[in-house]
């Protein structure tokens, strides 16, 4: 037993002190067990262990590169060739099949979501947002209004060649002309036929603009693409302008603005970037969302 | 007036202190740890020893030979009665079936056992630590080949500070084969639980078991001998929570093994107690034999009272008792006692045990409420289930006609072994309609799908608000599922979210 007039035993217990002491109170020294302590050399030497395996120090030039040259980014690329290999029975089944067969097919239709949602989160969600409810200038992917076909075949021409992309020969083109910026139109006209358009899907005359002297400039300068009755024509990517549905918003000066500047948004040529079946995937993914005609 | 011993034997055997009465003399900060001591714990008979015996068997043999207990599930389904079958992820537990979204049942357990652990903490002690913790139990069985192997206490001391010979060697090699030989089977049953028994026995004596099998055993082996055979009661000093937690759960009216020192101080010689006695002197019942502190799986003086090292297994009192009987004093010097029993006696007073207390009460009324909880939802367990997510993003789409649709993910679970034909409807919204994507659009207003036996099957699924007009942004919608009878067998809740 420890003597109890030693400074450095607290009297109370027994025990010995660190003679570490702070207003009074003294630090008892309560060992480790052996076999604790040993645990605790044992995880050193297991560090340096990890230095030798393992990439761990940074030099001038470089870096260690451990026993086995292991590194995360060749991990990376590892692990992806393995998920491909695991996908490639489902790819096969989904590059075999028929586009129109797809979603009449429980198990393709859960494959092809499934690989259409992850592409379309890597490459499309970036403009059309992660749930392709669009923005302004971006088509909302949900609802059932297409600029250029919303059936399968239209989706994948579509993914595959892009909207104004010069650099696919065969991409999507026609744009709206600038009428006002070109001097076609004049401001008078611009504000008739804006509200002649509003006109069409049933909202107010705004302005007290002259609706028939809209309707002769529409017949004239619009209706070559959109068509007589305004219902727009998915050959030339010219939108259906009677219905709810507005890519550039239905304000007044919304549609004064399209009129003057014209113009059009673009969509890259997908089809040198991704496999076919990919594109297949995603093409069933965006018809699957609803739209799909 | 204060019987309790002096300090040097209250903590001799666990107390730090050791460090310095254990004969290491302590360097200028003390030693960097502290050397364990090695417990040479005594045979022992009597009533305690009996019931840990028979709690022995019946839980060690519940754990080796569960696995192969059948059930009939029907065709197509494991006949194992405790199966987790990780792959398919479920768990059978005779009849019932869990699946991964019923894992409430499993937190139900882990709940009840926490409680079932109060409760007997508040009623008798550390019950568990003592009787049926797996390391007490696999440590008795340890020390019982041990004993086999080499001999009881004095024996093993003796053998272990002489010098080595063939005999030792060959009794060491004896000792620890069998331990291997029980942990690999400790470590066999295990992986026996997680797939088909009769089939993966049969793989593991081939030698065609899957790796990880074989990497399970070796684990379960390694850590069965290491713990029961070396660590021991280092594992209840240094790394189990709950002798710390229940120090804090207890009370003065718990039950623990006490030592009565009322009755056993002053410690004398049987003839000096007996001489004491005439003269009508103060005379303890305790010979100072040591018997209790010899039997002591973790090395414990019971006399210096409750200390975190004693896990309360009752063998101290059964070896005390064995003395009290030779030296013809009454048994239970040590047995299952309070402190305010103590101090009663000493001011003459009456024992009084008070099972029913406060604390006893709200546990055994937790115990059962969630056990009548579980049992009910078990009972009334439905044996399909739908799931309904909304779409986040977007919340509605506004069509070309102006009407608005909502999306939705649908997963179906048909949970009988049987394949079924589940009918869906979505109430909530007059003159609206849906679709599912990939089937016949269909203006019925319902749903037809085919689920196959214990299968799952997911859909997306789109809401039209038709001809209604949603009052607000938020419109309640029910979904409901009937099965071939026209019986309404699940239900769902969500909204229809508009502008």
């Amino acid at each position: 037993m420890a003597n109890a007039s030693d400074p450095r035993v607290d009297a109370r217990t027994g025990t010995p002190t660190t003679g570490h002491e702070w207003d009074g109170i003294a630090e008892l020294n309560t060992p480790l067990p052996r076999w604790w302590l040993w645990t605790f050399y044992i995880t050193i030497v297991w560090s340096i262990a990890y230095w030798i395996v393992y990439p761990a120090w940074p030099g001038i030039a470089g870096w260690t590169h451990g026993m086995f040259g292991w590194n995360s980014r060749t991990a990376v690329v590892q692990d992806l060739q393995e998920l491909k290999t695991m996908r490639a029975a489902g790819e096969a089944k989904l590059s075999a099949a028929k586009l129109e067969d797809i979603e009449k097919n429980p198990e393709l239709l859960s494959i092809a979501r499934a690989q259409g949602a992850a592409a379309f989160a890597n490459n499309c969600a970036p403009c059309h947002g992660a749930g392709a409810q669009g923005a302004v200038g971006y088509p909302n992917l949900n609802d059932d209004e297409w600029l250029w076909g919303g059936k399968l075949a239209d989706i994948q021409t579509t993914l595959q060649h892009g909207i104004r992309w010069d650099a696919d020969k065969d991409t999507r083109s026609g744009a709206m002309p600038a009428f006002g910026k070109d001097g076609t139109l004049k401001a008078d006209e611009i504000k008739n036929v804006a509200q002649y358009v509003r006109s069409l899907s049933g909202l107010s005359n705004e302005g007290g603009a002259d609706l028939a002297k809209g309707k002769k400039v529409f017949a004239d300068n619009c209706a070559a693409c959109h068509g007589d009755d305004g219902k727009g024509n998915q050959e030339l990517g010219a939108p259906n302008l009677t219905d709810k549905i507005w890519l550039y918003g239905s304000t007044t000066a919304a549609i004064e603005n399209r009129v003057t500047v014209g113009g059009g948004g673009q969509m890259p040529a997908w089809g040198d970037r991704l496999d076919p079946t990919t594109i297949k995937a995603l093409t069933v993914y965006v018809h699957s969302l609803g739209g799909g005609k | 007036m204060d019987l309790r011993i002096d300090e040097k034997q209250a903590g001799e055997r666990v107390s730090p202190a050791t460090l310095v009465s254990g004969g290491a003399a302590p360097a200028e900060d003390g030693a960097l740890y502290e050397a364990r001591k090695q417990i040479y714990p005594q045979s022992v008979t009597g009533t305690f020893r009996r019931i840990k015996w028979i709690i022995l068997a019946v839980t060690l043999g519940i754990y080796y030979l569960l696995p192969f207990v059948r059930w009939d599930r029907g065709p197509g389904a494991p006949n194992q009665a405790v199966l987790v079958d990780l792959e398919h992820n479920r768990f059978y537990f005779f009849f019932i079936e869990i699946w991964p979204q019923e894992v409430y049942y499993i937190t139900g357990l882990m709940i009840l056992a926490a409680l079932g652990l109060f409760l007997m903490n508040a009623l008798a002690g550390r019950v568990w630590c003592g009787y049926l913790c797996p390391q007490t139990v696999w440590t008795d069985l340890f020390l019982a080949i041990e004993r086999l192997a080499e001999g009881d206490r004095r024996e093993r001391m003796r053998k272990d500070a002489g010098p080595w010979n063939v005999q030792r060697v060959a009794e060491k090699i004896v000792k620890h084969s069998l331990w291997l030989a029980i942990a690999w089977w400790t470590g066999g049953a295990w992986v026996l639980y997680f797939n088909d028994a009769p089939t993966l026995v049969r793989q593991l004596a081939t030698f065609h078991a899957p790796a990880i099998a074989y990497i399970w055993i070796g684990i379960l082996t390694g850590t069965t001998y290491i713990l029961a055979g070396f660590m021991r009661e280092q594992v209840c000093l240094y790394m189990c929570p709950w002798p710390r937690i229940q120090a804090a759960l207890t009370d003065e009216n718990a039950l623990n093994v006490t030592y009565r020192y009322d009755r056993g101080e002053p410690r004398m010689s049987v003839k000096k107690a007996k001489a004491a006695r005439t003269l009508g002197g103060p005379a303890g019942d305790c010979v100072d034999c040591g018997q209790c502190v010899a039997v002591c799986p973790t090395g414990v003086d019971i006399r210096g009272g409750l200390n975190m090292g004693c896990i309360q297994c009752g063998l101290c009192i059964d070896a005390c008792d064995n003395v009290m009987r030779k030296i013809g004093r009454p048994e239970r010097l040590i047995a299952y006692d309070t402190d305010v029993n103590i101090q009663r006696r000493l001011a003459g007073l009456e024992n009084v045990f008070k099972p029913v207390r406060v604390r006893t009460v709200l546990y055994t009324v937790l115990i059962v409420g969630i056990f009548a909880l579980m049992a009910g939802k078990m009972f009334t367990r439905a044996d399909a289930s739908l799931a309904v997510i909304h779409d986040r993003n977007p919340l509605f789409v506004t069509l070309s006609t102006g009407e608005i649709r909502n999306g939705y993910t649908v997963r179906f679970a048909n949970m009988a072994p049987k394949s079924r034909h589940f009918v869906l409807k979505v109430e909530g919204l007059p003159g609206s309609r849906f679709e599912v994507i990939g089937e016949d659009k269909n203006t019925s207003g319902r749903e037809d799908l085919d689920i196959g036996p214990d299968q799952t099957r997911e859909t997306r699924l789109l809401v039209f608000s038709g001809t209604a007009k949603p009052q607000g942004n938020s419109t309640p919608l029910r979904f409901v599922v009937t099965d071939e009878t026209g019986k309404t067998v699940a239900t769902a809740k969500d909204f229809f979210r508009a502008p």
